[in-house]
This record gives C-alpha cells, structure tokens and sequence, in this order.
C-alpha cells in the first residue's frame, strides 16, 4: 500500500465511523476517489466533479449558475494549456503585482523566542499589500479571454475587493463589491480606496452583514446579470472550479518559497505556517508542498473569543461538514443546519466556512488546524511589528502567533516558515481600539 | 399514482393549469403558516410548495429572505416542517405537497431519514436549489426507494444540449426557472414563455411549471396556460408581512388577505383555461 492509498484508506474509516456507510455516493471510492485512489500524489485533487477525496467541493448551484460554472472550468482549462496564458499572467505578476516576494529571515523574532529558525513569506509587499492580488490577476486575465465586461465580488476586510477594484482599473471594467455593512463600517479606508479605483462598493445588510452575507449578494448580482458578468471569488471556496483555480493561481507562493527556502538553507522548510479564513493564502503556500512528507502544513484558524466560546471562526476546528456557497465543507453551523455567523478580530478570517482542499486535507490528516485568539492575534500583531519591523495584517497575525507559541518547543535547526499574507495598515483602526487608543 | 400525477392528470381532464401557492414555514409564526396551509386548498392552491427556512438563501430575493429569516426567528426546524404536513394530512389526503429549500439543513438532517420522514408526513415533492443534477446522487436512491418525486430546475441558461442530462430523472413536475434572477425581481414575457416552453415539451412529457417573476392573476394565468402550472411566491409572502403588526405577529389581516390573493389567482387561472387537453 502506498502511503496515499494508507492516507485514502485512514480517511475513508474515519469517514464511515462519523458519517455510516449508507450513503450511496460514498460507496464506492474508485468511483469518485479515482485521482486519490490512481494516483501517488495528493496534488492531483480534485476530480472531475470537483470532489476533494471524493466528498469535500463539488457544484452546489442553482441550475440558472450551472451552465455558467460549466463554461468557466473549460474556459479555464484552456487557459491552463495555453503558455501564451501564463506567460501573461508572469508579465503581470512580475511587474505589477511586484513577484517574486522576498523570503525574509526574521532573525530578532528567531533570537526572542529561543527556537526554530522563523522565515516570513512576504506577500504584504505585493501591490494593494496582501496576496490577493496573485489570484485576482489571474481570474481578471481570464475574465477578458472569455469576454466578460463587468466584475462583481465580495470581499470581509477589503484586501479582496481592493484587490479586484484595483485589476478592473487596470484592465477599464466595471466593478461592483459587495461587503457587509458591519465590515463597511469597520474597514472604512479599504472602502474609501476601492471607490477611489472607480469600484461600486455595496454595503449589503442582510445576515450580520458580514463576508457570508456579501458572499450571498455577489452570488444573486451573477445570477442575475450572467451575460457580462464574471464573479471574482477570492478565497479557495465556492463551486468547482473556482477552489482549484483560486489555489492554482495563489500556489505561486508555496513554488517561490520552496526555491527560496533551498537556495537559503539548502533543503526544505520543516513547517510552514499559514492563518485560514476561506484559506487562500495556507492553499498557496501549502499545495506546493503536500507532497513532500516532511513538511508539517498547520493552518490557524480564528478562534475568536475561544474556541469553544461559541464566538469563533474555527470552521475545521469547531464546525463539521455541509454545504453552502456551492461546494460541501466544514462549516459552523446549527444542529438543524443553519449557517451560524462567525467571530474573529479580523473581519478577514470570520467567514463560517472553509476552502474544501482543507477540509480534505484535515481528514486525511496531511494538515493540522488549530486556533488562535483575538488576543493572542494582538499581541503578535504588535511582537512583529516590533521585533521586525513590519506590521502585519491582522489575519497574518494569527498565523505569526501560533508560530511564536510553538517556535520555542522547535530545535535550533528547525526551518520555520510563516505566510505574511497581507500587510497591518488596514487594521490599525482595530487594533487601536482594542488597545484603547483614540485615533 | 403519486399525488402529483393524479392531480395534473385531473386538471388536464379539466382542461387547465395548476396555481401552486407557496408559503414559507413557521412565516410569522407555526400556528399561522399551518393555518394558512390548511385553508389554501379551498381558497384553489391545486398543489402547494412549502420552503424550508435557510439562513443562507442565494438565489432568493429580498421578500423570500425576509419570510425565511422571520420562520428561523420563530423557531422553524425540518421536522418541525415534516410535522406541519402530517398535521395537514389529517384533513386532506389529495393536495401535492412540495418542499423548497436549500441542501444543507437536509444534509444535516439526513438525506436518508430525511425522505423517509418527509414521505412519512405525506410530502410529495422535493425542490433543492443548490442540488444540480450533477450532485444528485447523494438524495436520488433514497427520495426514489420512498416515492417523493425530485423536481428538476430548468433555467433560460440550461442549453438544448444540456436539457436531456437536467431531465433524465425528472419526477412529478419539471419547474422552470422563468427568469435569470432571484425570486420576486423581474418577470418573463410571455414571448419568452412561449418560445421556451416548447424547447422544453420536447425533452420530457412531465407536466411543466413556471416560478420566479409570477405576481399577478393575468401573469398566473398565463404561465400556467402555456406551460401547465404557475409558482407565485414573493407577492404572496409581500401581502403576508404587509399584515403583520411592528413586532412582527400575525394580525387579523394577516389569512383573509393572503386567501384572498391566493382567489383572486385561482380565478384567473380558471379563466384562463382553454388547454389544448
């Protein structure tokens, strides 16, 4: 057996104790597991139907979206095939976007804490100051070769919608955001730059008015305008292919790591950490690594209040799988199956789902997920940026935080590699508040 | 014959279309919506469509989401819907009844239990908006084994080539998504009905309804002539939280005018007739 098949087989007994036996999809895992169960590698998810490990992913839309879903996966297989594609995509990611990001070693932080040797991956210095522009100017590349003149998204804390409002600038195409009106009022200079860049920003107010309920508006806007309309999703969720594609486009930065990491150190990271809202950021520098063994991959998740608080957006750790937003994941909710709003300081990670590669990835055991605290989220927000002089972004903090708790338990050898995916300036409001300071 | 089949094979005897009203569950609150539901046979719902309160409703527009989040607010469960119908059953034993909603709260129930409950209650139907037919799987064996129909969406973007796949295990009735939208927005025309309907005819001999966009007696009236069935939802929901008092509650108003609509409707539907039989 190889050591995937044990992965498969581990998963599948895990799956038919919490879940029995009886659901016809899953009997047959040849049936639906076929790249798991064909191939040696756990890069080659999902399958056709967009299943991760034949349960996580797939197309939960409604039938006016489906044909849409359709024509996106084959216009973006094409693209795949197509070097003229990605060498467009390299002209843009180079001299735009600002790529490659430096791997930056973080020797103060390092000599504080005692420990593994700790890296950052620095994606706050892309342009707009987080990593979501690498899966933005991909999809923006692909909206123009399938013919599509207007963009909508969703976006929690702004990095997303400032990110799509800044390539429909860049590319002359209208551009409507939907962001919750909780997160309008907390995120105002994210909000102010994307109506800068020429974006409609719509607060929507349903729900809690958060990242699920903008996720819900941008989804009835598509199906309503499907004829010029492209939705920019930013995180590794949603229908397939968008989970596939959005990491694909984001893998870039576990591919430079990688190079970076041997050309520093002469062999690979020993772990890499990662913060997870939809979990883009941990997809892009997890994918390239899921098959070499002996890197740990831990995503950290909100865990808000605590993780059993009942104020949190521990998806993996605290919520169990279901549907929503067109693909099955693990999600907080309800014993009756209703969506339950999440909590986290950082208005980019409190989304009550996940990006079904890690749901995957938690059952077969090739990642760890744990929690980090609002608190423990501020205090290594203001830990970086003194020892290193460089303000993280609230997400990125709660990954920085769980590396500096495990750091010190690390031999002196041990390669340590964080995901800053995006930088502090947005969240100075936030954090100033929490510490009682009036701007 | 399901119920679903007797009742279109009747009124195809009769020579019309069917109106099917929809309600949402536990919209204000449980003893109102089952009130509703228990007189709209006799106010001339021919089949009902019940929704199953979502905290997350995407394709549904404002008013839907308004009535699902006041259903949530008054406690609305899937067996609390199950039970609604089994209360209804008690008085009428030939009235189709359909469920719409949204996969997860049945995921979370159980797709297996869930069929064998709903069937148990006397639900007929099965609408699951987020369940294209390239998921079904994970309901089609146990909806089947229980004898509840799964109907089928069909949207203006559902392409010739794609139609026979969308219809290959239609049951009871197929459902066309008259507009590419949310519910309650815009409307069809009756030159787009009339040019998609048969598009449709030639792929399957189920009996054919139309929802989203059917608000008022002519526009019931005619969908349902031209297909073989017409969905109203938000215009009736609108009147129901127009009746409501500040705090939400049910008043006086709240069943007449809601019934009233639900006549009005059904006359013209009546009307209308004149299918070819």
């Amino acid at each position: 057996m190889t050591g995937d098949a044990r992965l498969l087989h581990v998963w599948q007994a895990r799956f038919f104790t919490r879940y029995g036996s009886g659901r016809p999809e899953m009997a047959d895992p040849k049936e639906h597991g076929t790249a798991a169960v064909q191939s040696n590698s756990l890069r080659h998810q999902p399958d056709e139907r967009g299943h991760f490990g034949g349960r996580h992913g797939g197309r939960f839309v409604a039938e006016t979206l489906m044909p849409l879903i359709l024509e996106l996966d084959e216009a973006y297989k094409a693209a795949k095939a197509d070097p003229a594609f990605r060498k467009e995509l390299d002209y843009y990611l180079k001299d735009y976007v600002g790529r490659p990001s430096p791997l930056w070693f973080a020797q103060r932080m390092t000599e504080e804490l005692g420990g593994a040797k700790i890296f950052l991956k620095r994606e706050e210095l892309n342009h707009t100051g987080s990593h979501k522009l690498n899966n933005v100017m991909g999809q923006i590349l692909l909206a123009r070769r399938m013919g599509r003149t207007r963009i909508v998204a969703e976006t929690g804390a702004g990095q997303h919608g400032v990110a799509t409002a800044t390539v429909c600038a860049l590319f002359g195409l209208k551009c409507v955001i939907y962001m919750g009106a909780t997160d309008v009022e907390r995120q105002k200079p994210n909000v102010f730059r994307m109506r800068l860049l020429g974006a409609e920003v719509v607060p929507v107010t349903s729900g809690a008015g958060t990242l699920k309920d903008a996720m819900n508006e941008a989804m009835r806007d598509w199906v309503a305008n499907i004829a010029d309309t492209y939705m920019l999703i930013g995180t590794v969720a949603g229908p397939h292919p968008y989970p596939a594609m959005v990491r694909d486009f984001q893998s870039v930065i576990g591919t430079e790591t990688k190079a970076q990491m041997k050309a520093a150190e002469g062999r690979l990271p020993d772990v890499v950490v990662a913060a997870i809202g939809g979990g883009s950021n941990a997809m892009g520098i997890f994918y390239p690594f899921l098959d070499d063994k002996s890197v740990r991959l831990i995503g950290v998740e909100a865990a808000g209040h605590g993780l059993d608080s009942g104020k949190t957006a521990a998806s993996i750790e605290r919520g169990r799988p279901g549907v929503l937003h067109g693909n099955r994941t693990y999600l907080l909710q309800n014993a009756d199956g209703q969506i339950e709003e999440a909590h986290s300081i950082s208005a980019g990670l409190d989304y009550p789902g996940v990006g079904p590669e890690h749901s995957w990835l938690h059952d077969i055991g090739r990642a760890e997920y744990v929690g980090i605290t609002d608190n423990e989220a501020l205090d290594a927000f203001q830990f970086c940026t003194r020892m290193e002089g460089i303000i993280p972004a609230l997400e990125s903090a709660h990954a920085v935080a769980y590396a500096a708790k495990i750091a010190p338990t690390l031999s002196k050898d041990t390669l340590l590699v964080v995901n800053l995916s995006g930088r502090g300036d947005k969240d100075i409001f936030t954090v100033a508040e929490h510490l009682g300071v009036k701007l | 014959m399901s119920r679903i089949a007797a009742r279109f094979k009747a009124l195809a005897a009769e020579g019309r279309g069917a109106l099917i009203p929809y309600l949402e569950a536990y919209d204000p609150d449980w003893d109102t919506s089952l009130e509703l539901l228990r007189k709209m046979p006799a106010a001339g719902a021919d089949l009902i469509e019940i929704g199953m309160p979502f905290s997350d409703p995407s394709a549904d527009g404002p008013v839907i989401q308004a009535a699902a989040r006041r259903g949530l607010k008054a406690g609305a469960t899937l067996a609390g819907v199950l039970d609604m119908v089994t209360d209804f059953r008690q008085q009428d034993n030939k009235t189709p009844i359909i469920l719409m909603g949204y996969l997860n709260p049945v995921e979370s129930y159980g797709y297996e239990r869930f069929c064998r409950d709903a069937a148990g209650a006397g639900v007929d139907g099965l609408i699951l908006v987020d369940l294209p037919p390239e998921e079904a799987d994970v309901l089609a064996p146990f909806a089947k084994a229980n004898g509840l129909d799964i109907i089928r969406l069909v949207a203006p973007t559902t392409s010739d080539k794609r139609l026979p796949y969308v219809l290959s295990h239609a049951s009871g009735f197929v459902y066309y998504v008259s507009i590419t939208g949310i519910t309650g927005t815009r409307s069809a025309t009756t030159h787009d009905l009339e040019e998609a309907i048969p598009r449709l005819r030639k792929v399957t001999k189920l009996p054919i309804a139309i929802g989203f966009g059917v608000r008022t007696p002519q526009q019931a009236a005619n969908a349902s002539s031209i297909a073989d069935g017409a969905v109203v939802a938000s215009a009736l929901l609108s009147t129901l939280a127009d009746t409501l008092d500040d705090k939400g509650r049910a008043t006086a108003e709240t069943l007449p005018r809601v019934l009233a609509q639900i006549e009005d409707l059904a006359k013209a539907v009546r009307n209308a007739g004149g299918k070819a039989v």
